[in-house]
């Protein structure tokens, strides 16, 4: 086959691939929106694998079913409370992936090279044939997007090898470094500096093979210091990075559709980084550093006592309101209560009130997580709400639930200029009448501070697991 | 400890301060309960439902008061009361510091402690034990009930088949908790009722129960509740001349009037004239919830019913929640056991006077033979302040137009400073590397900017599936892969097997991933 056709091929691709993307505006157009995508890939590989210069074919058909086999094996048997950790171990597979390939393109390069002037003129074979027909400056360039391409792509794999083990909990979630801390960090990004540029003007193996290690060390250490409640932003944060590790593997290889997906899914992910630390009001280098940013002042003392509650109590609230916001968390996705928290739902729609469902941007460990898990739990996805759509109905709601959230329904955050998270914007739901809080214990948040709408007047806080909770809470609906 | 109860020696007075409910609740924090013989008779208790609760019954007020560490009654004790309280013994009652002041030196003397349930703090965590607003809230229900009984004519308006009758118009003097009580009875029977307060900021709450709020045309500010702990204060003779007037107007209109005017520690205030009760309707009913601090009317007569010349009933009962022994009874043996529960943190039975508690202190006024009233004020205010309301300056056309027009200067002048830097970079850029790279580089530009512009639009509820959507087509280096795995090279095929594989688990699993997240979002 022609050069040509690929070339178109990889141009409907990428359209589709952008079709893909923008149509997850909304609900019912991303179901089309996946189709896009997968028809996409499908075209892109195809178009490859009969492309100019590709061997084994027949391997290659083989290791992509065998990969689909166990691909279809994770996405039907995961939970959607693992969605998290499944994201980010995948993530850690696209950066490894990239690694190899910048370390193959690499030998490649080495190999051609090597040759002299009339063997390459003879190799057309292939990404060595591409290669044999660069200039030395093109070399050069080629060895810098190496570089970044592993560099990139080794952060990505022990970041997301590592955000996967705290989100599974095999890792312990809470912020841990090595002394030396971001010195650390700092050391090990300036050495693989100066690797990197004894590599462009020495070329070998050995340089790459430490700024690699480098690397991976950097993506370990760096996300080991972050704590469980900034996931969201780390992960969008390595999705970003696999991105560019895919783009700047398109560059070494020259393959444009590499570039413009890589590109896509970089921006896509920096953008998502970018709102959730705007729904957290902090900026984007004190998250990735880790921990809050120390308090400015004495923060206000909290005043008044937490008056617990009993279920029955929470239900007669329930039966005798109208209108009802429940602002689920965190707490909830550990409980696994989105099912009980759904068929509370159900029942209260019944008997005719409304229910809405407050969702924070941070909520969760993932973007988007806690609207994947209602919809699991068949929330219809119209009743839940965003914090700008619902934040001014609060004063007309008559009862607020806040299932396992705590630093996303701080009113210090408004009220308090010295308090750590001052300024983030927070879901109002001390203004309803009442509010009760599910929660396991008298702990404070991710933050470490005291939350004082547990001490407001209209708030009582039915303590215990939110699954236990809520169960309880069942039966006595009518 | 051991908590008693006698029954009242006050005349008329049935109310109990210990219900069966309320001793199995105190038995729970550790503590003994112990009756005098037929205290709760009165309320509806037999002593036999006491002993079921396995409160143990003596046979005379004295052997109480010998066998009880904590008293626990309703009026204050009378003389011979007085006279056996004993040294370390707590009393729990109504108790009026200032007009029961020599009975308190008396107490003090004795070495008592007393905790006046009239004292117990208005804020928030102590509503539980403010008996005075568990006791205001029957006055105010009752009090209407009693109107009802005295007022010839239906409360609601009905056309009948035998004629039309005409609603009753109902006014609440004072929204407190006996006023708002009043207001809720009133507009459930089906009355027009209005009601007025000193405290503008009730009108919210007198309109929530249904009542239309009289107004005053009034320009001096008027009093901020949050001051005195919620309770209205005096206020200024101008003040009090305009709410006259609005009284006198509406006198002749309305059939009910229910006072519950009270000033802490103050005389009643006169509210409602004789001229006024003469301009009246005959068959009208004054209630005067006030009567036992001499009435918001003069012509009230404490604990008595009487009918003026002109046929207006006016009632001065002071005994509307013993009136509802019952069900006073049980609230008011409820406020005393939360009262309790504070007293008993470790619910061991043993009791803890912790005067640095803002409620037990507020509500202590002898203890160790030392007077402690009055109180400090309570670190906690009641009620917040009222903020001084700034209304939001309005903008006019000119000024938002200016507005507009800065912000999209500004605006502008980012995004072609932006614009400026990015161009610049890259010519720089092209000035330098080869035309090859450039091709890609242009590629890659366009390429993020079509992101960002794509990704800004992905709904907020999809962001998880945006990621695993992203995550599926980031393993596009498959491509990568496949382009080499057919090197020449036994290193670079091995490499790539992994590669491809790696990706591959990465397509399938991303996208149906996917397919399943999004299959659940449904629409209701």
């Amino acid at each position: 086959m022609e050069f040509g056709f690929t070339t178109a091929a990889y141009v409907v691709a990428a359209v589709l691939f952008i079709l893909s993307l923008g149509g997850l505006s909304g609900q019912e157009s991303a179901k089309r929106a996946v189709w896009y995508g997968i028809v996409g890939m499908a075209i892109a590989v195809v178009a490859t694998l009969i492309g100019p210069g590709q061997g084994l074919w027949l391997l290659s058909l083989i290791l992509i079913a065998g990969g689909g086999v166990v691909g279809y094996q994770l996405a039907t048997k995961v939970e959607m409370t693992q969605m998290p950790e499944l994201v980010a171990g995948m993530h850690a597979l696209v950066g490894l992936a990239a690694v190899i390939i910048g370390f193959n393109a690499h030998i490649e390069m080495t190999s051609v090279l090597a040759m002299d002037e009339a063997t390459r003129k003879a190799t057309v074979e292939g990404f060595a044939g591409l290669l044999a027909k660069k200039e030395p400056v093109e070399f050069t360039i080629l060895q810098i997007e190496l570089v970044l391409g592993i560099w990139i792509g080794a952060v990505t794999f022990t970041g997301s090898y590592v955000a996967w083990g705290k989100l599974s909990g095999k890792v312990d979630s809470a912020a841990t470094q090595l002394t030396g801390g971001h010195m650390l960090n700092a050391a090990a990004a300036g050495g693989s500096l100066i690797l990197a540029i004894i590599y462009f003007n020495m070329g070998g193996l050995l340089p790459l093979v430490l700024l690699t290690a480098l690397a991976l060390f950097i993506g370990w250490h760096l996300i080991m210091g972050i704590g469980g409640a900034d996931m969201p932003v780390v992960v969008s944060m390595l999705n970003s990075y696999s991105g560019w590790a895919a783009a700047a593997i398109g560059f070494s290889l020259g393959n444009d559709l590499l570039i413009v997906v890589g590109a896509l899914v970089g921006s896509s992910g920096a953008i998502l980084s970018y709102i959730m630390c705007k729904a957290m009001n902090r900026s984007f280098v004190s998250v990735i550093l880790g921990g809050f940013g120390g308090a400015t002042g004495e923060q206000m003392a909290v005043e008044g006592e937490q008056v617990a509650i009993e279920a029955d109590g929470v239900a007669s609230a329930l039966n005798e309101a109208d209108s009802i916001v429940i602002i689920p968390g965190y707490g909830m996705a550990v409980a696994q209560a989105q099912q009980g928290v759904a068929e509370l739902t159900r029942k209260l729609r019944a008997a005719g009130k409304t229910v809405r469902f407050a969702i924070h941007p941070v909520a969760g460990r993932l973007p988007g997580h806690m609207n994947v898990l209602l919809a699991e739990a068949k929330v219809p996805y119209d009743i839940v709400l965003e914090m700008d759509e619902i934040n001014d109905d609060f004063p007309d709601t008559d009862v607020a639930i806040v299932i396992g959230s705590n630093d996303i329904v701080n009113p210090a955050a408004q009220d308090d200029p010295n308090s750590p998270i001052a300024g983030m914007p927070v879901l109002e739901c001390w203004k309803s009448k009442q509010v009760f809080v599910s929660k396991r214990g008298q702990g404070t948040g991710y933050s470490g501070i005291e939350n004082p709408l547990f001490f407001k007047e209209n708030t009582r806080m039915f303590y215990g697991d939110a699954k236990a909770s809520i169960d309880k809470l069942l039966p006595m609906i009518d | 400890m051991k908590i008693g109860t006698p029954k009242e020696t006050f005349a008329g007075e049935r109310r109990v301060a210990m219900t069966p409910d309320s001793a199995t609740a105190l038995q729970k924090l550790g503590h003994d309960c112990v009756i005098e013989t037929g205290a709760g008779l009165d309320a509806g208790f037999a002593d036999a439902d006491y002993k079921a609760a396995g409160v143990e019954v003596v046979k005379t007020a004295a052997a109480l008061w010998k066998a009880a560490d904590v008293v626990a009654k309703v009026r204050v004790p009378d003389d011979a009361e007085m006279k056996r309280l004993r040294d370390g013994q707590t009393l729990i009652s109504f108790f009026s510091p200032v007009a029961d002041e020599a009975k308190m030196q008396a107490a003090s003397k004795k070495g008592a402690t007393v905790i006046a349930m009239e004292m117990i703090p208005r804020i928030s965590r102590a509503q539980k034990m403010d008996a005075l607003s568990s006791m205001a809230n029957i006055a105010g229900y009752r009090a209407v009930i009693e109107a009802g009984n005295n007022f010839g004519r239906f409360f609601t308006g009905q056309i009948t088949a035998a004629g039309k009758v005409p609603p009753a118009k109902v006014l609440v003097v004072g929204a407190g908790v006996a006023g708002l009580a009043a207001i809720g009875t009133s507009t459930s029977l089906g009355a027009i009722t209005y009601a007025f307060d000193v405290r503008p900021e009730v009108a919210e709450q007198v309109e929530s129960m249904g009542a239309e709020f009289v107004y005053l045309d009034f320009e001096e500010e008027q009093q901020d509740g949050s001051s005195s702990g919620g309770y209205a204060s005096v206020s200024s003779p101008e003040f009090r001349e305009a709410q006259l007037a609005k009284f006198r107007e509406l006198a002749p209109e309305v059939d009910i009037v229910i006072t519950t005017a009270l000033i802490p520690n103050r005389e009643a205030p006169e509210l409602w004239t004789e001229d006024m009760v003469a301009s009246m309707k005959p068959g009208s009913v004054i209630v005067d919830l006030a009567a036992e601090k001499g009435g918001n009317c003069k012509l009230t007569v404490a604990d008595e019913k009487i009918v003026t010349d002109n046929g207006v009933t006016i009632i001065g009962y002071t005994d509307f929640p013993s009136r509802m022994a019952t069900q006073a009874s049980s609230l008011y043996a409820t406020n005393i056991r939360h009262l309790m529960t504070d007293l008993t943190p470790e619910k061991d039975g043993i009791i803890n006077h912790d005067m640095e508690d803002d409620v037990i202190r507020g509500a202590t006024i002898t203890h160790e033979k030392a007077v402690t009233f009055p109180p400090p004020p309570p670190k906690v205010a009641a009620i917040a302040a009222a903020p001084k309301k700034e209304p939001a300056k309005e903008l006019t056309a000119a000024e938002k137009r200016a507005q507009e027009v800065a912000e999209f200067k500004a605006q502008t002048k980012q995004q072609v400073t932006l614009l400026a830097i990015g161009g610049g970079l890259i010519l720089l850029a092209g000035l330098y590397t080869p035309a090859s790279f450039m091709q890609h580089f242009i590629v890659f530009v366009l390429s993020v900017f079509i992101g960002f512009q794509v990704i800004w639009n992905v709904a907020h509820s999809l962001h998880t599936p945006l990621m695993a959507v992203t995550n599926a087509i980031s393993s596009i280096v498959i491509l990568g892969a496949l382009i080499q795995i057919g090197s020449n090279s036994g290193v670079i095929t091995f490499l790539s097997i992994f590669a491809v594989f790696m990706a591959a688990i990465n397509i399938f699993g991303g996208f149906l991933v996917t397919r399943r997240m999004l299959a659940m979002f449904q629409k209701s």
